[in-house]
């Protein structure tokens, strides 16, 4: 049998920063991936915040990457059925030069990117190479099975995504529960990079990130997302696998999207686009209540894999998680080296740093988040009722105007004032 | 655009092998519910002339919601063998 010293399931961003931050120690490390390229099976909104994983990576690394665009321009759209209300903050911070505070990217670009960047450190990189199972004794991992082939190992990093099997196969996760995952798909769009620019109102290089919630998604918790990208627009849906399937009357996902596709808010922004790319992928919500074992003997579980992402509503993190995790994963494998322990007791250092680092913390700090993003009023009552009082107060029609601190207060009163929405504002005060 | 001519636009290596299957026992006996009709983005379950669930396993995208929420475990979904299923260029 082959042996290395760590084998890397899964070239994505969690697997691929592992890699990176093992390379140049002297340790023999494997990376394999199913997709013909690194990047092929992955897919994010997407949007990366690289103010947390600053601490983890270099900035010269992030200088090179072929990110699309610097967000400076953040909208939050409430869909209501007939209008909508946009926020938008158009910030000077966001926009100045210096280190972005989050780009929007294409996966297909930047994992393989960074899988390159990652084979000239000297690691082998192995596409096409899909891993039928662990290969386990009493608990133990000893390597990994691939086809006919076994490779022996000190430590394997799960990184293999959301669905991550070989965490199931080991027993170190139970099955996937609906109420813990989203389904997130979306279209790349293609539109000139000028049109872009003059569309979303950014200068060459920046770019807007606008998230939409309510009546798009019928009740279903979830939401849509438009990230510019340098000559693409990335447009989908997220929802809410539990949501879709309690849905009365049931709904196709596929159909929102396209319902989306067709709202006023939506169509200027894509028209004359050309649809290059459909794809999907899920997404862990379960926060931190839903975590699976993060280490044991010989193995690590690192970025979606282990359920690192947060949906905060107005946020949505995942990549961040995934790059931090893999560095951690990585430190801790080279002070297990030192220690010539690659045990369960040895490699519990990775749980202790994650819940040092921002990872964990944020993930403890959201924990009601899901629950409290879980309510059908949050994508019905409220847009609808936002877009509905503003449109009362600048309306002017035949009839005298009546006073507008009494039009705001009535219709408040009449359209949210309930035992259920100040349950809600009890609730939200909890995040 | 249609969800055919959506597919249509993506990258498939495809394998005479099929990498789902239905376990039509469980699917007819036991799942009330059928959300595989509904949560797949691709819109590959249909039902047949005998209210038999179908699945154009070809266009899948691999995201997995429909094993997800198929709670009954009528589906046995697997990943396709390296160098197939589909290849995403942009992600």
């Amino acid at each position: 049998m082959e042996r290395v010293d760590v084998v890397i399931v899964g070239a994505g961003l969690a697997g691929l920063a592992c890699a990176y931050a093992l390379a140049g120690n002297g340790l023999d490390v494997m990376v394999v991936e199913r997709g013909d390229y690194p990047g092929a099976k992955n897919v994010s909104g997407g949007r990366l915040y690289l103010g947390p994983v600053r601490p983890y990576l270099p900035e010269d690394l992030w200088n090179q990457a072929p990110f699309e665009r610097i967000v400076s321009k953040e909208r939050l759209t409430m869909m209501a059925d007939g209008g909508s209300t946009t926020l938008e903050l158009s910030s000077v911070a966001f926009r100045r030069g210096g280190p972005p505070h989050s780009v929007t990217v294409l996966r297909g670009k930047l994992d393989r990117w960074l899988a390159d960047v990652v084979a000239e450190k000297g690691i082998l990189i192995i596409p096409r190479y899909k891993v039928e199972e662990l290969l386990l004794q009493d608990g133990k991992v000893l390597g990994i099975r691939a086809g006919d082939e076994d490779i022996g190992a000190s430590v394997v990093v799960a990184a293999d995504g959301a669905l991550s099997f070989i965490a199931e196969q080991a027993g170190w996760r139970g099955s996937h529960q609906p109420r813990n995952f989203a389904l997130g798909f979306k279209e790349i769009i293609e539109l000139p990079a000028k049109t872009i620019d003059d569309r979303f109102a950014v200068s060459p290089g920046q770019g807007a990130a606008q998230l939409f919630f309510g009546s798009i998604t019928q009740g279903v918790f979830g939401g849509g997302f438009l990230y510019t990208n340098r000559e693409s627009l990335s447009l989908g849906l997220v929802l809410g696998i539990q949501g879709l399937m309690d849905c009365q009357p049931p709904v196709e996902a596929h159909t929102l999207l396209d319902a989306f596709k067709e709202r006023p808010e939506v169509v200027p922004l894509i028209d004359s686009g050309t649809t290059v790319e459909y794809s999907a992928h899920i997404i862990p919500e379960g926060g931190i209540n839903a975590l699976p074992r993060l280490y044991g003997d010989g193995f690590l579980v690192v970025g979606d894999a282990a359920g690192l992402a947060l949906n905060m509503g107005l946020t949505v993190r995942g990549m961040d998680f995934a790059l931090a995790s893999g560095v951690i994963a990585a430190r801790t494998i080279l002070a297990a080296r030192q220690r010539g322990d690659f045990s369960a007791a040895s490699l519990a250092q990775y749980e202790a740093l994650l819940k040092n680092s921002f990872v964990l913390k944020d993930l403890a700090t959201f924990k009601n988040a899901l629950h409290v993003l879980d309510n059908p009023r949050l994508y019905t009552v409220y847009p609808q009722a936002v877009t509905g009082i503003l449109e009362q107060l600048l309306t002017i029609g035949p009839e005298p105007k009546g006073k507008l601190s009494a039009t705001a207060i009535g219709e408040m009163r009449r359209r949210l004032l309930s035992w259920k929405t100040v349950r809600d504002a009890v609730g939200f005060l909890k995040m | 655009m249609n969800i055919e001519a959506k597919l249509g636009l993506d990258v498939f290596g495809l394998d005479k092998q099929p990498h789902i299957a239905i376990d039509q026992q469980v699917c007819q006996a036991v799942c009330r519910l059928r959300p595989c009709l509904f949560v797949c983005p691709a819109h590959l379950y249909t039902l047949d002339p005998e209210g038999r669930v179908q699945v154009n396993w070809e266009g899948c995208l691999e995201c997995g919601a429909c094993t997800v929420a198929c709670q009954d475990k009528g589906l046995e979904w697997h990943y396709p063998r390296a160098g197939f299923g589909v290849q995403y260029r942009f992600g």
